[in-house]
């Protein structure tokens, strides 16, 4: 009887370009609290302000299926800061994704170890699962959070055969409602409690109690561990509890603080993103997600892992960053303060749903029109085709430009239109095979737009519509290769 | 074949409002002080009037919708009257529905009234507004310096131009404006200004900055047309008759069809073509005597020389810098200041075009009358690079 075991077959992460010097943020701050200078080191990733839970999640999700093309089943969602409380999510993830319709999706929230807790389901499954994790927690100025956070997203593929690069051993929850911190509808920042209480009758009592179910499932002693993955920024806190559950000091994986900031839900994957990305077969992998309990899964990489390299993966997107020692404009992107943008935001933004719903593949998934009768590939896709040499009618088939080839054709910076990032940034993209759409870039530095210089697509925030408390989003291009 | 419209109509009056922030006047005040100009000129009643065009862009914004605002600021005698809107070819549409009427042989006397009023916003610039529902869920919100910005970059690497030399020669195109503006008593802006002015002014949209902007304003322009018979029976015995009278919208072409480089308007191209035929010009830039182009903004002016083939392709720059398109050049261009400082109220500009073109034909253009001109082109350009709609008219005598 051959064993088709069931694990990960693919991994990617995603980190926003635009990283936060913590040294800038407590300069800013020291009027406040000069303390908060010893939370004055590296930086955090903090995301652009046209892109939230879902565009970050979108992102990781491209970075592994660029690697590997794949139909997944269901598509699930983790974040504590899903953009809808009512609509799907997930499903909106699977359009951009570009995604067949009969994909399943699921949101997974209410808590920081949602994506655990959901990859854990999925390791129970026998269907494939494409599991995407993000978060854009809020803090308030002044916070310790606003100094820990980071923004940031991580996405695995979860099934069974050949293609499993890290084999599902066992796995293990706890429930415990250890409140240390929370956040309730309609607040836009976490009410955290004391760390010390969090850190004795919290992580060093839950995680062990999960982390030693998985090992007994698994069948390991904790010193065979290679990699011990657990987010969290408190100090020394996976050396200490690595101590506790004799796992050895060297596999404590960083928990990327200085660098990144914790990322909430998406977290414990990012971390994972990261050692998969660097590790070798025939390795075990502890992986603990922790919130009012913990999850515990242990992995045991494959041969196949050599086979599996995300489109960038996390040491790509780290190195692709641009510094920012800007705290007011972070401020701003989060809606902490209130910036004077003139009269011209004040322009209506109201969608009309059902356009948007016919439209639904073009908007959401890039999705333009290729002719049958002269090949010409167009968007958006219309009943006549635009080649002045054709003009059929009803020929175009679907054909999704989200992921092909494009560059600069013409381009502004404008600084009469509004955009919360002035300047608004736009002009048309002329892709490889022949495309022309006119859209907005993002994630440019000044100067850099050129004629002819390459671009990728990417699934911004396009407008948010305060007034109903709608957002709706659309494909921007921005550089490629090192932002 | 279409013969065209060549010489079958002929512009017995015309008149136009003072351009500007005019605080003081809303749109009917505006079309009145238009209209009063232009009936006196005609030489007619307001009786004599049988049908009307009224052409405005923002219509929730200044004017309204209808034939109503027209028909009641003039208080004309409930003849019919269509509301046309073409973008910035809005005023040269106005016109054109009344040209064809008269051609038509539907009515005998028409009239054909722009109007914009703009500074009821609030803010600088122009109005915001939809593009349409779908367009307005992935096009960008745009603004038009942000449009029209996109041609600099890309024309420049077209002709491989120097982006420094590109920023001189638009310079020198708003400079000459200005120069001509100060000798305009009706233009909104009448200040001269320097090339260095233009070249340090802070950016509106890359690589535009505030001195490559037309004004934006308020303002009416109106004709009145009629067959060369009736003109002849009214003592204009040569009167100011349209040659050519062309509109081209885009078809989709440039925003979705990989074929245009951005460099250029290819709907200035294609009405310039048909213009020039129904007037009869063969080589436009041995033939015409002044121009009126969309100069909305300076790289607007330079690109669209090439596109209205009065320079050689990539000769736009030179062509400017040598001073071609001066008052004192071989084809002066914007010659009343055009719309970046006569000013550009957008449903009056394609009349006002006609209206400067009319004055210089009949030596009437006091301080800025040009030596014996014959055919004067105006040019309408509305929208974007890449999503417009273009008119050209070509105005001259009777006897030519």
């Amino acid at each position: 009887m051959t064993h088709s075991p069931i694990g990960i077959i693919g991994f990617g992460a995603y980190i926003p370009r635009l990283r936060l010097s913590r040294k800038a943020m407590a300069a800013a701050l020291d009027w406040l609290d000069p303390n908060l200078a010893a939370h004055g080191k590296g930086e955090r990733a903090v995301a652009n302000w046209d892109e939230d839970s879902l565009t970050m999640a979108v992102e990781a999700a491209r970075d592994l299926l660029a690697a590997r093309a794949l139909s997944p089943d269901r598509l699930v969602f983790a974040s504590t800061t899903l953009p809808f409380q009512d609509r799907s999510n997930a499903g909106l993830i699977i359009d951009a994704l570009g995604l067949a319709e009969t994909t399943r999706p699921a949101d997974a929230t209410g808590s920081l170890r949602a994506a655990t807790s959901a990859l854990l389901s999925a390791l129970e499954q026998t269907c494939t699962t494409l599991l995407t994790a993000a978060d854009r927690r809020l803090a308030r100025p002044g916070s310790v959070q606003d100094f820990t956070y980071g923004h940031g997203a991580a996405a695995v593929t979860v099934g069974s055969g050949p293609g499993v690069i890290a084999e599902f051993l066992g796995g293990h929850s706890i429930f415990r409602d250890l409140v240390d911190h929370y956040r309730a509808e309609g607040e836009d920042a976490d009410y955290v409690l004391e760390e010390r209480w969090a850190r004795d009758e919290g992580y060093l009592k839950i995680v062990p109690a999960a982390v030693k179910g998985a090992l007994a499932q698994a069948g390991i002693s904790a010193d065979q561990v290679d990699h011990f993955i657990l987010p969290g920024t408190m100090a020394k806190i996976q050396a200490t509890l690595a101590g506790k559950l004799g796992l050895r000091a060297d596999s404590v994986v960083d928990p990327l603080a200085a660098s990144v900031g914790d990322t909430g839900a998406a977290h414990a994957l990012l971390m994972l993103a990261d050692i998969l990305g660097r590790t070798q077969p025939g390795r075990l992998i502890l992986l603990v997600g922790y919130g009012q309990g913990a999850d515990a899964i242990v992995l045991r990489t494959t041969p196949a892992l050599s086979d599996f390299i995300p489109a960038t993966g996390v040491a790509g997107w780290l190195s692709r960053r641009q510094a920012e020692n800007n705290y007011l404009k972070h401020m701003s992107f989060s809606g902490m303060v209130n910036i004077h943008f003139g009269m011209r935001a004040e322009h209506d933004k109201r969608t009309a749903h059902t356009v948007a719903y016919r439209k639904r593949d073009m908007v959401n998934g890039l999705t333009g029109g290729r002719c049958t009768a002269c090949g010409c590939v167009q968007f958006p896709r219309t009943r006549a085709c635009v080649n002045p040499a054709c003009g059929a009618i009803d020929t175009q088939e679907p054909l999704r430009l989200a992921d092909e080839a494009a560059s600069v054709k013409t381009f502004t910076e404008d600084w009469l239109g509004f955009t919360p990032c002035p300047p608004l940034a736009y002009g048309n993209v002329q892709f490889a095979n022949g495309a022309n759409v006119m859209m907005e870039f993002t994630d440019i530095q000044a100067g850099q737009l050129a004629v002819g210089l390459p671009v990728r697509m990417v699934f911004r925030l396009k407008d948010d519509d305060e007034k109903r408390g709608f957002r709706r989003y659309f494909w921007k291009a921005t550089p490629q290769g090192e932002g | 074949m279409a013969k065209g419209i060549r010489d079958k109509v002929a512009i017995i009056g015309m008149g136009c409002s003072r351009f500007g922030e005019r605080w003081d006047a809303g749109p009917d005040d505006l079309m009145l002080e238009a209209f009063q100009e232009c009936l006196h000129d005609a030489g007619i009643q307001k009786s004599d009037i049988q049908a009307g065009w009224m052409g405005v862009f923002f219509d929730e914004q200044s004017v309204g919708k209808s034939a109503l605002p027209l028909s009641m600021a003039l208080r004309l005698p409930n003849i019919p009257v269509t509301r046309v809107e073409n973008l910035c070819a809005t005023g040269t549409e106005a016109l054109r529905g009344a040209v064809y009427a008269v051609a038509a042989g539907a009515c005998d006397i028409a009239i054909a009234m722009g109007v914009e009023k703009l500074k009821d916003t609030g803010f600088g610039g122009l109005p915001e507004r939809t593009k349409g529902t779908f367009e307005d869920l992935w096009l960008p919100q745009n603004t038009a310096p942000g449009g029209f910005a996109q041609l600099g970059a890309a024309y420049a690497a077209r002709t491989r131009t120097d982006m420094a030399d590109l920023k001189r020669a638009m310079a020198h195109i708003s400079v000459k404006s200005h120069a001509n503006g100060a000798l305009n008593p009706k233009a909104h802006l009448r200040n001269p200004i320097t090339e260095q002015q233009v070249l340090d002014a802070r950016m509106v949209a890359y690589p535009l900055g505030l001195f490559d902007c037309a004004g934006v304003s308020d303002g009416a322009a109106c004709a009145i047309v009629t067959t060369p018979e009736i003109a002849r029976s009214l003592g204009k015995h040569n009167p100011v008759t349209v040659k050519a009278l062309q509109l081209a919208p885009s078809n989709g072409v440039e925003l979705a069809h990989g074929s245009w480089d951005g460099s250029y308007t290819l709907t200035t191209r294609i009405a310039a073509k048909r213009a020039y035929e129904e007037a009869g010009i063969r080589d436009p830039r041995a033939e015409l005597s002044l121009i009126e182009v969309h100069d909305c903004f300076s790289v607007t002016e330079l690109v669209v020389m090439e596109d209205l083939r009065l320079s050689p392709e990539g000769g736009a720059v030179r062509d400017v810098m040598d001073g071609f398109f001066d008052r004192d050049g071989k084809i002066p261009c914007q010659i009343d200041g055009g719309l970046k400082c006569f000013g550009h109220p957008i449903g009056a500009t394609g009349l006002r075009m006609v209206y400067e073109i009319y004055l210089q034909l009949q030596g009437r253009a006091g301080e800025r009358q040009l030596p014996d001109p014959r055919f004067g082109l105006t040019h309408n350009l509305g929208g974007l690079p890449n999503r417009n709609i273009t008119s050209v008219a070509i105005i001259g005598r009777l006897g030519d």
